[in-house]
């Protein structure tokens, strides 16, 4: 249990996620089977647990520590979890490993349950039972996506991410097979059905670029403003994965129902309405749900819109152009939810940037460019499949606060909180990390630094003189943030030095984008 | 004598009128006793202090030369007025003391900030039996058991060693902690030069002449600092100082550290639970140990320390001294 604390603890104070991957990677090479393992299903959120709730937890605390004195601390230290790991009495430590804490939760009955879990906690020390408390309570939030987590493991070995992702769904913890082939032994079998097979991703590009291609080799279509996910129905199973193999079935029932098929297909998860797709802040409410209400069904239905199959009735098309696996697309009627993206209809590239900048629905992103007579592979070739996205929405901003960044930009104030005129006050109305060359980040916080009116901790509230271009991909309504408006991307495009802050945009400006 | 007429708490801190002094007086006054040398408890423009020959020299480098009117070094017991005064080992920072008053056969003494886990820095706490412990309570709260400072040692050079090519940046007190931090370092074999911020030069150099072994110590000032470890004073954090080390390493030696939110707060990556001062289970156990017949407490978490000692049975009460530091660790 120790090595596993010790992970999480750094885990949760770096920010930085190569280190992450670094601090992962080497946690799992230097960690014996099956310990690993299991803290690689725990890290992904993959490892099904008997959870243990606050109230067994206080009740637990409280036969051990006087009332008075555990209310004083969690007050003080104001995470249950962390304080009850700090509180507890120390026991005769004899460092149980991850696999016995994790057997303990698995096969524990509810009634014995506070006296197992009390039982633990005085076989570890301080830093172990926070551990132990959080797996138990299903909380670790370390910021390690399963996606990290398969980049970490495509550095222990031979296998790529792409090669990992294949098989990920066929696994169980505590992935002996998995670890074994990392380390050279034979590819485990994937015994899954209607496995997850990985994307085939474009790579941006611009009119200049296009001009030396030739445009009847290429296809176009919308860049929909949902997410992208692969729909897969095979010998019975159905499976809705998004892009990097994550498995997003149980949000959306409605669309597992509609997906009466047999293969595997490309496309776009969207809210639609009738023939109308929905912002993506709608899409937003249906994704992260364990469970999905029926009233929430009624008001954001969801759908489909597909672009590509990369298998089809048993066959798999994955080497054939993709003008051969758009006609099968196009032959199949697939049900009121799921329709197919449109090609579009252009002869010079002129035609397409007229498309593009005057597209007929506010959420189409841009458009995507594909050849004709490309395969479907794995990863982001340079060249078949190009993304063309319509340019940033902007406004001119004021910076309001600043923060100071981490790793490679300690010291520097690096994180900005801007805002807009609102009457003769400045909302604020986003955050920006990044946009700027490492230059200009100097020349921000020496603004930073000399305009400083007052300090909270590690932010600084700012003199509202320096106003900045802030470039963004869209905007949603959003109840949590006091403008009432939430941009996505948004990233500081330009250092207005010139212009007066008074000259900045109002907060009406942005609510007439919306 | 009662206790609290030798020794009662005013506006400029405790105060002993049958000796006419002050201890660790907030604001100027005409004769202070000093516990120990941070600058909450030792501070400039007294008419006369009296405290350890380490204690006297540090407020010297500190202050400079003027810092009090008259300085007497306390050496043994000494007469001051109508009451008897002994400085003892408090194992806090290097000159570090309690102070015990007595009079009329009641002695009080003030511990000031004291540790109980030893220190290579600094002389070992010494007990001394008491009527009435005046205790500090920074971390009097039951969350509070600091681990070994060994494990915390190993915690960052197994860092340094995990990220080779990553600056360490530790922040520390300049006054005791960046030279326990250093000590421990060495007594746990690691021999590189260890650089150290400008602000720490002379406390270093003055521990170092008084026998503590540090090690070489290089300056973290040029542009290019030939160390992969540097010791800094937490506020240096927020200069562009910061900004000549790449991709560094933040870390933070406190006893603070033990609660995450805490290190959240600071924006610390490496997280170092290394005190100088007491924590629950030394404290409670010294409480115990002394068995005095009244505690009081002075700055901290009062309420925790008040609340076992109801439990234990001994009468206490809090002194409700403002002005000292919380985190002055």
């Amino acid at each position: 249990m120790k090595g596993f604390a010790a992970l999480l603890e750094r885990l949760a104070f770096t920010p930085a996620r190569n280190a992450k991957l670094q601090l992962l990677q080497h946690y799992l090479e230097r960690t014996p089977d099956p310990d690993r393992g299991w803290a690689l299903a725990a890290l992904t959120g993959d490892l099904e647990l008997r959870r243990v709730t606050p109230l067994l937890l206080r009740g637990l605390a409280a036969e051990r520590v006087d009332d008075q004195l555990l209310a004083l601390s969690y007050d003080f230290v104001g995470d249950l979890a962390e304080t009850i790991a700090l509180i507890w009495p120390e026991g005769a430590e004899d460092d149980p490993s991850l696999s016995q804490a994790v057997a303990l939760l698995q096969g524990t009955g509810k009634a014995a349950l506070p006296g197992a879990v009390a039982g633990m906690l005085d076989r570890l020390g301080p830093s172990e039972r926070l551990a132990f408390l959080k797996l138990a309570t299903g909380n670790l939030r370390v910021g390690v996506s399963a996606r990290m987590a398969r980049m970490a493991l495509a550095g222990m070995g031979a296998p790529s991410v792409p090669e990992i992702e294949e098989i990920w769904h066929g696994l169980a913890p505590p992935y002996a097979a998995l670890f074994g082939w990392l380390s050279g032994g034979a590819r485990p079998d994937s015994a899954a059905l209607a496995p997850f097979r990985p994307v085939m991703l474009s790579t941006p590009t611009d009119l200049d670029e296009l001009r030396a291609l030739d445009p009847g080799a290429y296809f176009a279509e919308w860049k929909w403003d949902g997410i992208r996910v692969q729909a897969v129905s095979e010998g019975g199973m159905r499976r809705l994965y998004s892009r990097s193999g994550e498995d997003i079935s149980h949000a959306f029932p409605d669309v597992i129902e509609a997906m009466d098929f047999d293969g595997s297909a490309d496309g776009e998860l969207i809210v639609r309405r009738g023939d109308e797709v929905a912002p993506f802040g709608e899409l937003q409410k249906r994704l992260n749900r364990k469970a999905v209400g029926k009233g929430l069904l009624a008001s954001h239905p969801a759908g489909l819109r597909l672009y590509d199959l990369l298998l089809w009735q048993g066959r798999d098309l994955r080497a054939e152009p993709l003008e051969m696996r758009r006609a099968v697309l196009e032959a199949v009627d697939l049900g009121p939810r799921i329709d197919i993206s449109p090609l579009l209809d252009f002869a010079t590239w002129e035609d397409l940037a007229a498309l593009r900048a005057d597209p007929p629905a506010a959420v189409i992103e841009g458009v995507m460019i594909k050849r004709r007579d490309s395969a479907y592979v794995a990863g982001r070739p340079r060249g078949p499949w190009f993304k063309w996205k319509r340019d940033p929405m902007v406004v001119d901003a004021v910076l309001i606060y600043a923060q100071r960044g981490h790793g490679k930009r300690s010291g520097f104030h690096s994180d900005f909180t801007f805002g807009l005129w609102d009457g003769d006050a400045l909302v604020p109305v986003g955050k920006a990390y990044f946009g700027f060359t490492d230059a200009e980040l100097r020349e921000l916080d020496r603004f930073v630094r000399q305009n400083t009116v007052e300090r909270y901790g590690p932010v600084r509230a700012l003199a509202p003189k320096l106003v900045v271009e802030v470039a963004f991909e869209g905007l949603n309504r959003s109840t949590r943030h006091r403008s009432g408006v939430a941009m996505r991307f948004p990233r500081i495009s330009r250092i207005r030095w010139d212009k007066p802050a008074a000259e900045a945009d109002r907060l009406e400006t942005l609510e007439a984008m919306l | 004598m009662r206790a609290d007429s030798i020794l009662f708490p005013t506006e400029a801190g405790l105060f002993c009128p049958e000796g006419g002094f002050h201890i660790d007086p907030l604001r100027p006054v005409a004769r202070a006793l000093i516990t120990h040398g941070h600058s909450d408890h030792a501070r400039f423009g007294h008419g006369a202090v009296m405290a350890t020959a380490e204690t006297l020299e540090i407020m010297r480098l500190r202050m400079g030369d003027g810092f009090a009117g008259a300085t007497q070094v306390a050496e043994g017991e000494t007469r001051i007025g109508g009451v008897t005064v002994g400085f003892h080992p408090a194992g806090h920072v290097l000159g570090s003391s309690q102070i015990a008053v007595e009079a009329g056969g009641c002695r009080i003494v003030v511990s000031g900030d004291y540790a109980r886990q030893p220190n290579p820095t600094c002389a070992p706490f010494q007990p001394v039996p008491c009527d009435v412990f005046v205790t500090e309570a920074t971390f009097g709260l039951p969350v509070f058991r600091f681990p070994d400072p060994a494990v915390q040692v190993e915690k960052l050079l197994s860092s340094m060693a995990e990220f080779p090519e990553r600056p360490h940046l530790i922040g520390a007190y300049a006054l005791g902690k960046a030279q326990h931090v250093i000590a421990l370092l060495r007594e746990a074999g690691y021999d590189a030069p260890v650089a150290i911020h400008g602000a720490l030069k002379l406390l270093c150099d003055f521990y170092a002449a008084r026998g503590v072994d540090l090690g070489t110590l290089v300056p973290a000032t040029a542009e290019d600092v030939a160390a992969q470890l540097v010791i800094a004073p937490p506020s240096a954090f927020a200069s562009p100082w910061v900004q000549r080390f790449r991709d560094p390493v933040i870390g933070f030696a406190s006893g603070w550290m033990a609660v995450r939110a805490r290190a959240r707060q600071r924006g610390v990556e490496l997280p170092l639970v290394i005190s100088d001062h007491v924590d629950w289970p030394a404290l409670t156990a010294t409480l115990a140990e002394l068995a005095p017949a009244e505690v009081w407490v002075t700055h901290g978490a009062e309420d925790g320390v008040i609340r076992w000692c109801e439990l234990a049975q001994i009468p206490a009460r809090p002194l409700r001294l403002v002005g000292y530091e919380d985190e002055a660790e």
